[in-house]
């Protein structure tokens, strides 16, 4: 893999990125290229800068110029809302929900502002944002209000939302944590599903057989720095790897 | 939707009619009064919940778009003579360059601190307003009505029919907003700003719009004050009791559907009036703070709120 090919290839690359806040560095020179199409796990144990970095990409913390680009656009000076038109989706550890809206009002936010809002009617929207909710099953919960939502069913509706932004790469954060098995294998069947769809999708978690199963390839981030990046079983196998996890 | 908007039309053009009519039927200056004053808080509320209620973003500077409606109107007739719409016409922009300023100033805060910007700008305006010596000052300034123009007997009679004209357009841009992507993405932005950027709402450019069309409609409702009272100063102009009263009866009303600061504008005008004539002007401010302090604890999402609750819970059972 030489750096002009996946220049090239990538759809995301994050190129040296340092992240600080006072004092603490919580990104530290992080360097990444993410290509079209790929299944990316990101891993670290709590507190080693996953969501910073996400939160970087998307757009809830700005960063020196150049050090993310989408599509070969530099996006840094970019507020989130326009790198969500670019392409860029994604979902919250902690779900967030407009929670006075039913599930697919929520959707039809998405539509409306990603969608162009002036070329489709309302109806066209709501069409939309039912195949959307289709796909991911939630189509018998489409006019509930979301705080009646079961956990798993919240997951799956921020997966919807960020979905209805039409994106070229979905972020997935920790979508399974506090889930049951079964649970689990749903929403990763889901992201798999979408997957075959051809959108690149980041996925974190800590749930190690659903990183496992799931990505193509896999980064380790341990305070704020790149640890191990490859194939899933050489970034498992890697002693650093093992040690930031277990503490042994 | 269509049938919707037949009614909304068709209602809004009988209440016209209905206020064109009572200036042949009711010969009591009075009701001329104590209606253009609930007429005044209807737009007013209305233009308030655009902003705080759809947006979520609590303005206590009511007050502070009211009183520069007020004087722009003062200033246009004491400098040009200016007739009454040019003076409606010039405050709303007035009121939509205000709304923009003090929207890129003060919107990129949140919560409590977007609250305590707008009260520091009443302060601001009605301090320079006091110190504009040609506007009046500390004393104030008189102003005289033209004659009136027919139909209408009298100028207050005139003065409440264009300001129902300003209900029904505010009214329909309150519910132009709420039932658009634009009311969507106000909504979404509410209930999470962070949540509705990754969802591809341009929050500042939105609660931006917002803030502008709040602030020239309150505007607008200021200046037919000036000619109204024939009168201006700075200390009832920007008197804040505006801010408090449009802000609780917009709460009281509920502000997620366009209907309620309308019915709490109504409900709590009516109240004030009542009270004024029998006990004082001055309790009405404190039923005005016990209202609210009941309809806060009781009913949190305000008459609308009550309403809605019980339709879904008479569709359960």
């Amino acid at each position: 893999m030489t750096s002009s090919e996946t220049t090239e290839a990538a759809l995301l690359r994050i190129g040296g990125l340092t992240k600080r806040f006072g004092g603490f560095t919580a990104l530290d020179n992080v360097s990444v290229d993410i290509r079209p199409g790929e299944r990316f796990g990101l891993i670290g144990p709590n507190g080693s800068g996953k969501t910073t970095l996400i939160n970087c990409i998307s757009g809830a913390f700005r960063t020196e110029p150049s050090t993310v680009v989408f599509n070969g656009e530099d996006i840094t000076r970019m507020p989130p809302h326009v790198r969500t038109r670019r392409g860029i989706a994604r979902s919250f550890q902690i779900p967030r929900p407009f929670r006075s809206m039913t599930v697919i009002e929520n959707l039809m936010v998405a539509a409306d502002f990603t969608g162009g809002h002036l070329s489709l009617t309302a109806d066209d929207h709501r069409d939309q944002a039912m195949a959307i909710l289709q796909q991911m099953g939630l189509a018998n919960k489409a006019n509930a209000r979301v705080t009646g939502l079961s956990q798993v069913e919240l997951r799956k509706m921020e997966l919807a939302r960020a979905m209805a932004t039409r994106p070229k790469l979905l972020i997935s954060d920790e979508a399974m944590a506090g889930l049951s098995g079964s649970e689990v294998d749903e929403v990763l069947d889901l992201l798999l599903k979408l997957a075959g769809e051809s959108i690149t999708i980041i996925m974190i978690e800590h749930i190690m057989q659903a990183v496992m199963r799931f990505s193509q390839r896999i980064m380790c981030l341990d305070a704020g720095k790149i640890i191990a990046i490859g194939q899933p079983s050489e970034v498992m196998g890697n002693a650093r790897v093992q040690e930031a996890y277990l503490g042994t | 939707m269509k049938r919707n908007a037949l009614a909304f039309w068709g209602a809004c053009v009988l209440f016209l009619a209905a206020i064109l009519v009572s200036t042949e039927l009711v010969a009591n200056e009075y009701w001329f009064f104590a209606g253009y004053v609930i007429l005044q808080f209807i737009v007013l509320s209305v233009a308030w919940t655009i902003l705080g209620g759809y947006a979520g973003y609590v303005n206590f500077g009511t007050s502070a778009f009211f009183g520069v409606g007020v004087y722009t109107a003062v200033f246009l007739v004491s400098t040009f003579g200016a007739p009454l719409p040019l003076q409606i016409a010039v405050a709303a922009v007035v009121g939509a360059i205000l709304g923009f300023a003090v929207g890129l100033l003060t919107l990129r805060m949140q919560g409590i601190f977007f609250s305590i910007a707008t009260i520091a700008l009443t302060i601001i305006i009605e301090t320079t307003v006091t110190n504009w010596r040609e506007l009046g000052g500390a004393a104030g300034i008189q102003i005289q009505r033209p004659p009136v123009s027919p139909p209408f007997h009298s100028y207050v009679q005139m003065l409440v029919f264009v300001q129902a004209l300003l209900v029904v357009l505010s009214v329909a841009i309150a519910r132009y907003i709420q039932n658009s992507w634009i009311g969507r993405g106000l909504q979404a932005l509410r209930d999470d700003e962070l949540a509705a950027e990754c969802t591809g709402v341009p929050t500042l450019r939105l609660k931006l719009t917002a803030c502008v069309i709040s602030g020239a409609l309150m505007c607008a409702a200021g200046a037919p004050a000036a000619m109204y009272l024939q009168y201006a100063d700075p200390g009832s102009a920007f008197n804040l009791n505006y801010s408090v009263s449009v802000l609780a009866m917009a709460l009281i009303g509920g502000t997620a559907h366009w209907i309620g600061p309308v019915i709490g504008a109504i409900l709590l005008g009516v109240t004030q009036q009542l009270l004024a004539v029998t006990i004082s002007s001055e309790v009405n401010v404190l039923v005005l703070g016990i209202m609210l302090v009941l309809f806060v604890i009781g009913a949190p999402e305000g008459i609308i709120g009550l309403f809605r609750n019980r339709r879904g819970a008479e569709g359960k059972t």
